[in-house]
């Protein structure tokens, strides 16, 4: 042990000047790394913005000066409309009921016995790794199989829409409920729901004023998020949607094969303004809420907790 | 006496078995319990049985045994191996380029560190066809292609439709996946091995290899896993900034399942795709520990 520390520490103090440069060089190094991935992530978003913006007729870069006109183009094109209403209904449909259910789990799980709760954990587990295009072909081809048998056998004429779209969306969302509440109660002081039952409140009302509130930003973090993912999905949508169900991402992919324009630029630069503000709420509402419950960290922001369940 | 020292050994739960309480608990996990059941696990059984089976009319199979889609699907198995490289090529660079993020994030930013963590959340949680089709411009013949093209004298000189766009969509796409595991794992590190560390007289790198690496090991295995995955199913990207040219499962499934409505042999496929993830997974955390162990000892 000590040779080791001997023999370290002759070439410590004899290359310092040469270890202080290298030092820099690395401290210097990770800036830059950080400062291009940060460039990297955010300059196409940027790219998209600004050229939307773009009066042009012809090339999406050939800068012909600042215009509304493609917003104007693109919202009071009907079709946009009609793919805006649906991404909305679907979106919102999903976050309410990935939402209720998502905490209604998270709440009963803790309750529940083993033999219950370890295979419900591998299934939100499964739910959440997977691919989202297997889920998408499976949910696909459950309902078209679903349907084949239920319509003919109780007169019923079931088919892909909304309510495909949206029962597979919530799947996926309502784990991701779940798992944010679930590490939110475990985080939870348990104190003053000790306190509360010492001071012979019922349960329901011990839940109503004590672990509810507490609950809160993770409740709306997760419903915020669910309604971000159901707004932007592509991929499951694209597989389990009717006729008359076009979302805005389908819209676009549809636009995208026709080529980059400063309409479809457009389109996508409104995206982004309605997941950005959605997800600006959220943070104002779970930051509200940690000032006056007067808590500090990373659990009082949604990118926190989602950091801290990712781990 | 007896009553005072079962109320100091607080229960996270108090166990109460009433039939009341069993109602409530059943209640509460029912709706989360049936999606499971009928959107999860039916679904893949439903695949799983119609892999074997054959196609009838359109969309539809006969439940028979056969092993014809699997062989059909070993026969051309090129999108699995394209999509095997892109993914392992993928996840790689999305580890080298987090790691020095994650690090300085955890170590260096100080009071700036919630502000990154949330200005790499928020661009995962926009739209990600809307940040994969912004590379269209970028790398499109009017943005960087059009400039290396001059550049070199090759006017048809092309990224998009490339492997290369489709790598780049790829780590742009899960970046934030790989960061946040590692950012989490460094941030809880104790320092003071560190600083312990470096007392006696070990150098940066050596401090870096020995303490650091082996500590956020695990949020290595964990975000590689996490884009991985991902990753091998991947479709909206190389639909896009490869137009389709850089054909991956994710492009053959589509094709199968919503084109040319040969369920049952894109069913196949499915299985196969899981299989295989499956597979590299279990091999990758049982190999990645099985360094670790040895490690351990070395370190301490």
């Amino acid at each position: 042990m000590s040779t080791t520390a001997g023999v370290a520490a002759t070439p410590a103090t004899r290359g310092r000047p040469q270890r202080d440069r290298f030092g820099r060089l690395v401290e210097g190094w990770l800036r830059g790394h950080t400062l291009l991935i940060y460039l990297f992530l955010y300059i196409p978003i940027i790219v998209v913005v600004v050229f939307s913006f773009n009066a042009t007729d012809r090339r999406v870069t050939d800068w012909q000066g600042f215009s509304l006109r493609w917003y104007e183009s693109v919202l009071s094109d009907t079709v946009v409309q009609g793919a805006l209403l649906n991404s909305l209904i679907v979106a919102t449909s999903t976050a309410i009921i990935a939402t209720i259910f998502g905490t209604m789990a998270a709440l009963g799980l803790q309750r529940a016995p083993r033999w219950f709760r370890t295979p419900f954990e591998a299934l939100t587990f499964i739910s959440i790794i997977v691919p989202e295009i297997v889920i998408a072909l499976s949910t696909l081809v459950f309902f078209s199989s679903a349907f084949d048998v239920l319509n003919p056998l109780l007169d019923l004429r079931l088919r892909l829409g909304f309510q495909t779209i949206i029962a597979a969306h919530a799947l996926f969302n309502i784990s991701l409920v779940m798992l944010l509440v679930r590490a939110r109660l475990s985080g939870m002081d348990r104190t003053h729901v000790e306190a509360s039952y010492d001071l012979f409140a019922t349960p329901w009302r011990t839940f109503r004023q004590i672990t509810f509130p507490q609950l809160m930003p993770a409740i709306v973090a997760g419903g915020l998020l669910s309604f971000t993912f159901s707004f932007d999905d592509y991929v499951i949508t694209t597989f389990v949607s009717g006729a008359g169900s076009t979302t805005l991402p389908l819209y676009v992919f549809g636009t995208i094969r026709k080529g980059v324009t400063p309409a479809t630029n457009a389109v996508a630069a409104v995206m982004l303004l309605i997941t950005l503000s959605v997800l600006l709420v959220g943070q104002f509402l779970v930051w509200r809420n940690a000032r006056r419950a007067g808590q500090r960290g990373a659990q009082a922001s949604v990118a926190g907790m989602i950091a801290e369940q990712s781990a | 006496m007896a009553t005072l020292a079962r109320a100091a050994s607080v229960q996270p739960v108090p166990p109460r078995r009433s039939f009341r309480a069993g109602l409530l608990t059943a209640v509460l996990l029912l709706p989360a319990s049936l999606w499971y059941l009928v959107l999860l696990v039916a679904p893949l059984a439903i695949v799983v049985v119609m892999s074997f089976g054959t196609p009838s009319r359109i969309g539809g199979f006969d439940p028979v045994f056969s092993l014809d889609n699997y062989s059909q699907a070993f026969e051309r198995s090129t999108p699995f191996v394209t999509s095997l490289v892109m993914a392992v090529a993928g996840t790689v660079l999305c580890l080298l380029t987090a790691l020095p993020l994650a690090y300085f994030i955890a170590t260096r930013a100080g009071r700036r560190k919630s502000l990154l963590i949330v200005l790499l959340i928020v661009p995962f949680w926009t739209s990600f066809l809307i940040r994969t089709y912004a590379w269209l411009t970028i790398l499109g013949p009017d943005g960087l292609a059009g400039f290396i093209g001059d550049f070199i004298g090759d006017p048809a000189f092309r990224i998009l439709g490339t492997p290369a766009a489709v790598l780049l969509g790829l780590v742009y796409g899960y970046l934030p996946l790989m960061v946040f595991p590692i950012y989490v794992t460094m941030e809880r590190m104790d320092r003071g091995l560190v600083e312990a560390s470096k007392d006696l007289g070990a150098g940066r790198l050596a401090t870096f290899r020995q303490i650091t690496l082996p500590i956020t090991l695990p949020g290595l295995i964990t975000g590689s896993i996490l884009v991985f995955i991902p990753l091998m199913g991947e479709y909206v990207i190389p639909a896009i900034l490869g137009y389709g040219r850089v054909f991956l499962v994710g492009n053959q499934l589509v094709l199968q399942f919503l084109e040319a409505r040969n369920w049952p042999e894109g069913a196949a496929r499915a299985v196969v795709l899981i299989l295989i993830m499956l597979v590299s997974v279990t091999f990758y955390v049982w190999f990645s520990n099985r360094g670790r162990k040895g490690r351990e000892v070395s370190v301490l």
